[in-house]
């Protein structure tokens, strides 16, 4: 849920980074900060393991600019992807406004891939969302791996509604930012609509 | 579905950022915050220059968030008072009327039993404020917002 102030005429939206662990949802985090100017983000939290895998969540806000006088900022979370945080996963979906869905394109990640998917409609769901009536993106992460799969079969499986998708290397910052305009311009879209 | 925008207009801003104040003199305190549920900052008062806002404001969130998980497990609705004593600063946190929370930094100039009676003043005039807030928010179909155009976003991300 977006979150309006008037008085310091600022708009606050959060995009939540979703997917199976070890899919690269820290590692788009990580590319953005290395990468946008210091004046328009803030330090980057990470609540990790020793073996730094995700405990409770990432976050990064964002400064984007102006729109008509206002300040957009977003605030970028990701999920422990590890499925056994899945209440974890649940209370960083609260108040979302919309949703990067991170495939690890890897044969033998399929099946965790339409694992973390389906576990990603049924925690929205518990909320009261609908992923389909979300702002929602799609990215098809570790394109460059010698075992990722073919694309049309992603996109067949992960992608049947088909939402803006995109082919990324997180690690390089392929598709990062791309993904994150995405899916960014959904949620100001949606705004304008008077959600 | 997503739910409607938490908006926040001028009037109860300074209301809200009275009360703030109010309570960083009455209890002493170091600063005050004052935190949507979902991790947005609302407002803030006192000693806040070299304190990082926008992620004590995230992190809180989660605290509460995950606080609240535990409590759903033992059958409570809600923990709703939060305590962290610290070598330096203390840390009271507590949820008013189910969608925000009150973040009261402090030190040895002040002491838990004051923090908490003010806090429970402060909290009943925060409540009907965001109450009025809210059904405002649910009146007003329509924001700034509904008069940008698409250009107005492409320009946004136009240097990419």
């Amino acid at each position: 849920m977006s979150f309006i102030n008037y008085s310091s005429r600022e708009i606050n939206c959060k995009i939540v980074y979703y997917g199976p662990g070890l899919c690269g949802k820290t590692t788009n985090l990580q590319y953005i900060y290395a990468k946008t100017n210091p004046e328009a983000k803030g330090k980057m939290i990470s609540l990790e393991t020793e073996t730094e895998r995700t405990l409770f969540f990432d976050f990064l806000p964002l400064s984007l600019g102006e729109i008509r006088g206002f300040k957009t900022r977003f605030h970028l979370y990701t999920v422990p992807g590890q499925v056994f945080y899945d209440a974890s996963r649940k209370l960083i979906l609260k108040g979302v406004d919309g949703v990067v869905f991170v495939a690890d394109s890897q044969a033998e990640r399929m099946d965790a891939n339409l694992e973390s998917l389906e576990n990603l409609r049924t925690n929205l769901k518990e909320q009261g969302y609908d992923l389909d009536a979300l702002p929602y993106v799609v990215q098809y992460n570790k394109r460059d791996l010698p075992n990722a799969i073919d694309l049309d079969y992603l996109k067949q499986y992960i992608n049947p509604t088909n939402v803006p998708d995109f082919e990324a290397v997180a690690t390089t910052g392929v598709g990062v930012f791309d993904t994150l305009k995405a899916v960014a311009k959904q949620v100001l879209i949606e705004l304008k609509r008077g959600r | 579905m997503s739910s409607t925008p938490m908006v926040l207009f001028e009037e109860e801003f300074k209301q809200i950022t009275a009360i703030c104040d109010q309570l960083h003199r009455d209890a002493a305190a170091t600063a005050v915050f004052l935190v949507d549920k979902n991790g947005q900052l609302l407002a803030n008062s006192g000693e806040t220059g070299n304190l990082d806002t926008t992620s004590l404001a995230s992190l809180t969130a989660g605290n509460i968030a995950a606080t609240g998980g535990l409590a759903q497990l033992l059958g409570e609705k809600e923990f709703a008072i939060q305590f962290h004593e610290g070598e330096k600063d203390n840390i009271h946190i507590s949820l008013v009327g189910q969608r925000v929370i009150l973040v009261i930094i402090f030190d040895e100039r002040s002491s838990l039993g004051l923090v908490r009676l003010r806090v429970r003043k402060a909290g009943i005039e925060l409540a009907a404020i965001f109450e009025i807030i809210h059904q405002k928010a649910s009146e007003s179909g329509s924001t700034v917002f509904s008069e940008i155009t698409d250009d107005d976003i492409d320009n946004l991300f136009g240097d990419g």
